[in-house]
C-alpha cells in the first residue's frame, strides 16, 4: 500500500522533473552503451562493429526513453499536454478560423450567462432573507383588483395579527408612498427624498439586521412618540458620505426633527422585492393611530411559524379575513375581506416565471445555433485536414488519438470562448443590474455568482462535445487511407458525404433561427401593438414634478395655493396647460367605492370600486385626457367647496347605462357628488390591462390630495422647462425640494420596461441566430463552390452562361433555406402555442409574423447564397481547369 | 532464434532486478543487464534499453537507491543498491514466484500423463 503511495507521489514528481531525469537517462545510456562496445572489444571486435552489436542489445535509445517517461511519470497528462500544445500551435496557424469560432462561442455563450444570471436570481436563487421560503404576502383574492384591494387597514391588520395562529409575525409597508414624499432640509436646498412607512416588526419579519445602529422599537409605533428613520445603505452613503456618526443625530424631514436610529445593510433593497424599479432612501414608523380612518393602505407580508404549511395558514385565513372589521368605530362595516397567501418569493417572481423560461429557452436555442455553426466550421476545416491526418495515421497515430485532438481542439476552443464570454457576460450583467429604469424584479441583484460560473462551466463542456461531436464522429468512421489518398477531401464520394452532414446542419441551423425569428417576431408585434393601445391620456409633451407637499394644510389656503401655482406655472413661454393631481397613472393608485345615490341608503354591493384621483382644474387637459360630455373642474368648485366628480366611460356605463350621468348625484369618498363631466377611459396600472374605473375629483375640504403633482405639456425641451419651472415654484414656496421634471413618457416606459425588456433580448437572439444561420448556410455554399471549381469550369467552357452558374448556386442555396424553413414554421407552430400567454393582442398563428420572417430568412439566405454565386460565375474555366 | 528466447512476463524482470542486486550488491544498469543475460544462458528476451523503465520502477517504489559512482574501468555510471523494504519485496516475490513454478510444474505435468490416456 505505502509503496503504491510513495509511486504515486514520485511520479507527480517526475512530471515536473522531465527535463532533468531525461538528461540524467541519457548519460546513464550514453555510458551503458561506452561499457558494452568496451567489453565488446575486448573480445577481439573491430571498434565500429563493438559499437554497433552495442546498440542492437541495447534496442532503441528513443524507445527505452519512452518507456522510461511512461513508467516514471504521468504518461496521461503527457500526452494530454502533448495535445494542448498541438492544439495551441495549430489554431494559432488557423488564425482566421480560431477568431471567428471563438467570438461566435464567445456571443452564444455571454448572452446564457447573462439570461441564466437574471432567470438565477429572479426564479432560482431565494429571495434575500433568512429561511425566506417562510414569508408569505397576503393580499386580497380579486386579482384584478387595484392597489387599495391589495391592502388592508389599520384595524384589520392588527385584528389579523391577533387572531391568526398560523405566522410568527405579521407586518407590512405603505402602499402608497410615492416617489419624493418627504424633503430632507439641511444647510442648502432642501433635497427630495422617498420614505417608505413601515408597520411594527416589518424588518423583524423579514429577518434583515441593521449594519450600523438598530431597528425601530414598540414604543415608536405609539401617537406622538419621537419621529425616527432607518435609513438605506446607498441613501446613507450618497447622502451622509457613509459617515457611521449620524446614528443618533437628528435631521430635519418636512420641517420635522427626525432622529437617525440606524443603517440598513446593503443588501437588502426594498424596491427590488417589493415595488420593481422604485428607490428608497429611508424608512420611518407607521403608526397605526394615524391611519385608523384612511381605508385599506398597508401591503401584509408575514413569517409563518416553522412546521406550518401555506394550506394550513391559508385555510385559517379563510377563517379569519371574512370576519375582519373594516374599522372598529364601525362595527356594522365588515367590507368581507378575503386573503390571498402567496409565498413571498412566488408573489414576486410569479409573473414572469414564463417570460424568463421563454427566455432562458431563446438562449439556449442560440447555443445550439452556434454549435451547429461551429460543426459546420470544424467539419469544413477538417476536409482541409484530411490530409493531415491521413500523414498522422500513416506515421502511426491511432484512431482514438487523431479523435481525441480533435475533442482537445474543441474544448480549448469552448473553453476560450467561455473566458471571453464570461468577460462579456460580466459587463452586461453589471450594466442589467444598474438598469433602475427595467421595472423587473431583484435585477439589482443580478450577479456573477457561484452558481453562474458552474453554469459557464456546464453549458462550454456541454458545447465542446456538442460541436466537437459531429467532426469526432465523422473522423472516426472514415478511412484515413483513404484520405490521404484522396488529397482534401477532394474525392468524389467521401467529398459528397461531406457535403451532405454540412447541408444538414445548415438546415438544422436554418430551422432553428427561424423559430426564434418567429417567436421574437410575436413578440416584437404584441410589444408594438402594446404601443399602440390608446392609453387615454397624451404622454407625449407632457412632464410631471413633485410639489412639496403638506398634507395638514387647510383647503381653502390650498386652493389658492394650488392656483397660483398653476397661473405662474402657465406663464412660462411654450407651456400650453398646467394642472394637479396627487396621483398620476401608471405609478401607484388608490381606490375608493362610487355608487349612484338611490331611493334607499345605498348598501356596500351597491359600490363599485373605483380609482380615485384629487386634481385641479386643467389636469384632464394637461395629461391629453378627452372629456366626452361635461365639463372640466373649475377653481369656484374648489374655492366654493363644490362636491362635483368626473368620472370615466366605465363608471357612466356601470352605474347609469344607457343613460347620460351629467347632473346625476354620486356617492364617492362619504359624499354625496354631482357628475359634472365623463371621460374616455384612462389605461391605469399599465398598457396592457384593461382600463378600471376612475374618478376625478376636486382637491376640497371633503377630499384631501395625497400629494401633489404638477403636470404640464409643452413642447419646449425638457431641461429648459425643468429649470424655469423650479425657479417659479421656488419663487413662490422657497422650500420647493429640488424635484425632478420627469416627462410622463417614464412613467409609461416603466410600466411596459418588462415587456421592453424582454422583446429586446428575444430580437438581439434572434438577429444573432439568423446573422449564424447566415454565416453558416455562406460557409457551405461557398465551400462547395471552392469543391465544385473544375466542374463549374468544365460547364463554363462547355457554354454555360454566368447568369445560369449564378442560378444554380442560388437554387442550392434556397433549396436548403427552404428546407430549413419548412421545419423551422412547422417547429415554430408549435413553440408560438406555448408563448401564447405572452402574447398581447396577437394571434400565436399571427400570418403576418410568420410571413414576414420566412420573408426575412429568405432574403438573409438570398444574400448568403448570392456571395458565393457571383464567386461561382467569376470563375475562369481555364484557370480552373488547369489548376486540377 | 530470436522468436525462440522467453517473453518476458509482466513484472517478472522487476523481480529479476532485485534478485540480482540482493546477490551481488550494488551494480550499474548495464551490470544488472549483463548478469541476467548471463545468469539465464541467454534465455530471455531482454533489450537491454528496458532494464532502465524497471530500475526508474523499482526505485520509485523505493525498493531500490541509486547513486552516481565510477566504475571499475573509471566510467561515471549510476549505481543501484536494494534497500530494506526491497528485501523484503524480493522475498514476497520469491516465495510468490516459487508457489507459481511449483503449482505451473504440477498442472502441466498432469496435461502430459492425461494425454497418453
Amino acid at each position: 500500500m505505502r509503496h503504491l503511495l510513495r509511486e504515486a507521489f514520485n511520479r507527480m514528481r517526475s512530471f515536473f522533473r522531465n527535463d532533468s531525469l531525461d538528461r540524467e537517462l541519457k548519460q546513464e545510456m550514453a555510458s551503458h552503451l561506452e561499457m558494452a562496445a568496451e567489453e565488446n572489444v575486448t573480445r577481439g571486435m573491430s571498434v565500429e562493429e563493438a559499437r554497433r552489436r552495442a546498440v542492437m542489445r541495447f534496442g532503441g535509445v528513443q524507445q527505452s526513453l519512452e518507456l522510461h517517461r511512461e513508467s516514471r511519470g504521468l504518461p496521461w497528462l503527457d500526452v494530454l499536454m502533448q495535445d494542448l500544445r498541438f492544439t495551441f500551435r495549430t489554431l494559432k496557424r488557423d488564425y482566421g478560423f480560431t477568431t471567428a469560432a471563438v467570438l461566435i462561442l464567445a456571443l452564444g455563450i455571454a448572452a446564457n450567462i447573462t439570461v441564466f444570471s437574471v432567470v438565477n436570481t429572479i426564479l432560482l436563487r431565494p429571495l434575500p432573507f433568512p429561511d425566506s421560503q417562510q414569508l408569505v404576502r397576503i393580499v386580497e383574492k380579486d386579482p384584478k383588483a387595484g392597489e387599495s384591494s391589495k391592502t388592508y387597514t389599520a384595524d384589520a391588520t392588527q385584528d389579523f395579527q391577533q387572531q391568526n395562529h398560523s405566522f410568527q409575525s405579521v407586518s407590512g409597508y405603505f402602499a402608497f408612498t410615492g416617489p419624493d414624499n418627504f424633503k430632507l432640509i439641511g444647510n442648502s436646498q432642501p433635497i427630495p427624498v422617498t420614505g417608505m412607512l413601515v408597520a411594527e416588526d416589518f424588518f423583524q419579519t423579514l429577518g434583515v439586521e441593521p449594519s450600523l445602529g438598530r431597528l425601530f422599537k414598540s414604543q415608536e409605533f405609539v401617537k406622538h412618540a419621537q419621529p425616527v428613520a432607518l435609513l438605506t445603505y446607498p441613501f446613507w452613503k450618497r447622502q451622509f458620505a457613509g459617515d457611521p456618526s449620524i446614528v443618533g443625530r437628528a435631521i430635519d424631514l418636512s420641517n420635522t426633527s427626525v432622529t437617525v436610529i440606524g443603517v440598513l445593510p446593503n443588501t437588502f433593497d426594498f424596491g427590488s422585492v417589493f415595488s420593481p424599479g422604485a428607490k428608497v432612501d429611508l424608512f420611518t414608523p407607521y403608526i397605526m393611530d394615524d391611519f385608523r380612518e384612511d381605508g385599506n393602505d398597508l401591503a401584509l407580508v408575514g413569517r409563518l411559524k416553522k412546521g406550518v404549511t401555506l394550506a394550513q395558514a391559508q385555510s385559517e385565513a379563510d377563517q379569519i379575513f371574512p370576519q375582519l372589521l373594516f374599522e372598529h368605530k364601525h362595527p356594522e362595516f365588515k367590507p368581507g375581506y378575503t386573503g390571498q397567501l402567496t409565498i413571498l418569493k412566488d408573489y414576486v417572481s410569479g409573473k414572469l416565471r414564463r417570460s424568463l423560461i421563454v427566455l432562458w429557452c431563446a438562449v439556449g436555442l442560440i447555443l445550439l445555433i452556434v454549435c451547429v455553426n461551429l460543426s459546420n466550421l470544424l467539419l469544413a476545416r477538417l476536409a482541409a485536414r484530411s490530409k493531415e491526418f491521413g500523414m498522422r495515421s500513416a506515421l502511426g497515430a491511432r484512431r482514438g488519438r487523431i479523435v481525441r485532438q480533435l475533442l482537445t481542439e474543441s474544448i480549448v476552443l469552448a473553453a476560450a470562448g467561455a473566458g471571453l464570454g464570461l468577460g462579456v457576460a460580466w459587463f452586461t450583467i453589471r450594466y442589467l443590474a444598474h438598469q433602475g429604469s427595467i421595472a423587473l424584479p431583484l435585477l439589482s441583484m443580478v450577479r456573477v455568482d457561484g452558481t453562474v460560473l458552474g453554469w459557464t462551466l456546464l453549458i462550454a463542456a456541454g458545447a465542446a462535445v456538442l460541436f466537437g461531436l459531429a467532426p469526432g464522429l465523422r473522423m472516426s468512421g472514415s478511412n484515413l487511407q483513404q484520405l490521404l489518398k484522396d488529397g482534401g477531401g477532394h474525392g468524389a464520394s467521401e467529398g459528397r458525404k461531406h457535403g451532405r452532414l454540412r447541408s444538414m446542419l445548415v438546415v438544422t441551423e436554418m430551422a432553428l433561427a427561424c423559430v426564434l425569428l418567429v417567436g421574437a417576431g410575436l413578440l416584437l408585434r404584441s410589444f408594438l401593438r402594446v404601443l399602440d393601445v390608446d392609453l387615454g391620456f397624451e404622454p407625449s409633451h407632457a412632464a410631471a414634478i413633485s410639489v412639496d407637499f403638506d398634507n395638514r394644510e387647510k383647503a381653502a389656503t390650498r386652493a389658492a395655493k394650488w392656483q397660483e401655482i398653476v397661473e405662474r406655472t402657465s406663464a412660462i413661454p411654450g407651456v400650453e396647460t398646467v394642472g394637479i393631481t396627487d396621483n398620476l397613472p401608471m405609478s401607484r393608485n388608490r381606490s375608493w367605492g362610487i355608487a349612484a345615490k338611490g331611493k334607499q341608503k345605498n348598501s356596500p354591493q351597491d359600490f363599485v370600486p373605483v380609482f380615485v384621483y384629487i386634481v385641479s382644474p386643467g389636469y384632464l387637459k394637461a395629461m391629453g385626457m378627452r372629456l366626452r360630455q361635461g365639463r372640466d373642474i373649475n377653481w369656484h368648485d374648489l374655492a366654493d367647496n363644490r362636491n362635483v366628480v368626473i368620472i370615466n366611460e366605465t363608471v357612466a356605463r356601470r352605474l347609469w347605462p344607457g343613460q347620460s350621468p351629467i347632473g346625476r348625484t354620486a356617492i364617492a369618498g362619504g359624499a354625496e357628488d354631482q357628475v359634472i363631466g365623463v371621460i374616455a377611459d384612462v389605461r391605469e396600472s399599465s398598457a396592457e390591462d384593461n382600463a378600471g374605473a376612475q374618478m376625478y375629483l376636486p382637491a376640497t375640504k371633503q377630499f384631501g390630495p395625497e400629494g401633489e403633482y404638477l403636470v404640464l405639456r409643452s413642447k419646449a425641451p425638457l431641461t429648459a422647462l425643468a429649470r424655469s419651472v423650479m425657479i417659479t415654484l421656488r419663487r413662490i414656496n422657497p422650500g420647493q425640494p429640488a424635484t425632478e421634471l420627469k416627462p410622463i413618457q417614464a412613467l409609461v416606459d416603466h410600466a411596459t420596461s418588462p415587456r421592453r425588456f424582454f422583446v429586446l433580448l428575444v430580437g438581439i437572439f434572434a438577429a444573432l441566430g439568423l446573422l449564424l444561420a447566415s454565416l453558416g448556410i455562406y460557409g457551405v455554399i461557398s465551400y462547395s463552390v471552392t469543391r465544385q471549381r473544375p466542374e463549374i469550369g468544365v460547364r463554363m467552357a462547355l457554354g454555360a452562361t454566368e447568369t445560369r452558374v449564378q442560378l444554380d448556386v442560388i437554387r442550392s442555396t434556397m433549396r436548403l433555406a427552404l428546407i430549413g424553413a419548412s421545419i423551422g414554421v412547422v417547429a415554430s407552430l408549435a413553440v408560438s402555442r406555448l408563448i401564447a400567454s405572452l402574447l398581447f393582442r396577437t394571434a400565436p398563428t399571427d400570418p403576418l409574423t410568420f410571413i414576414g420572417m420566412i420573408v426575412l430568412l429568405g432574403a438573409v439566405a438570398l444574400l448568403a447564397g448570392y456571395l458565393p454565386a457571383r464567386k461561382a460565375s467569376k470563375i475562369d474555366p481555364m484557370i480552373a481547369l488547369r489548376s486540377n | 532464434m530470436v522468436q525462440s528466447k522467453l517473453d518476458l512476463l509482466q513484472g517478472t524482470l522487476d523481480v529479476m532486478v532485485l534478485q540480482t542486486l540482493e546477490v551481488l550488491g550494488p551494480l550499474h544498469g548495464y551490470g544488472i543487464a549483463r548478469r541476467i543475460e548471463q545468469v539465464s544462458g541467454n534465455e530471455v528476451l531482454l533489450n537491454q534499453g528496458t532494464i532502465y523503465a524497471s530500475l526508474v520502477r523499482l526505485q520509485q517504489r523505493g525498493w531500490i537507491a541509486a547513486k552516481w559512482g565510477i566504475s571499475d574501468n573509471n566510467r561515471k555510471a549510476k549505481f543501484y543498491s536494494i534497500t530494506k523494504t526491497g528485501k523484503k519485496q524480493l522475498a514476497q516475490d520469491t516465495a510468490y514466484w516459487q508457489r507459481l513454478s511449483g503449482v505451473m510444474g504440477r498442472v502441466l505435468a498432469m496435461h502430459g500423463e492425461g494425454g497418453e490416456q
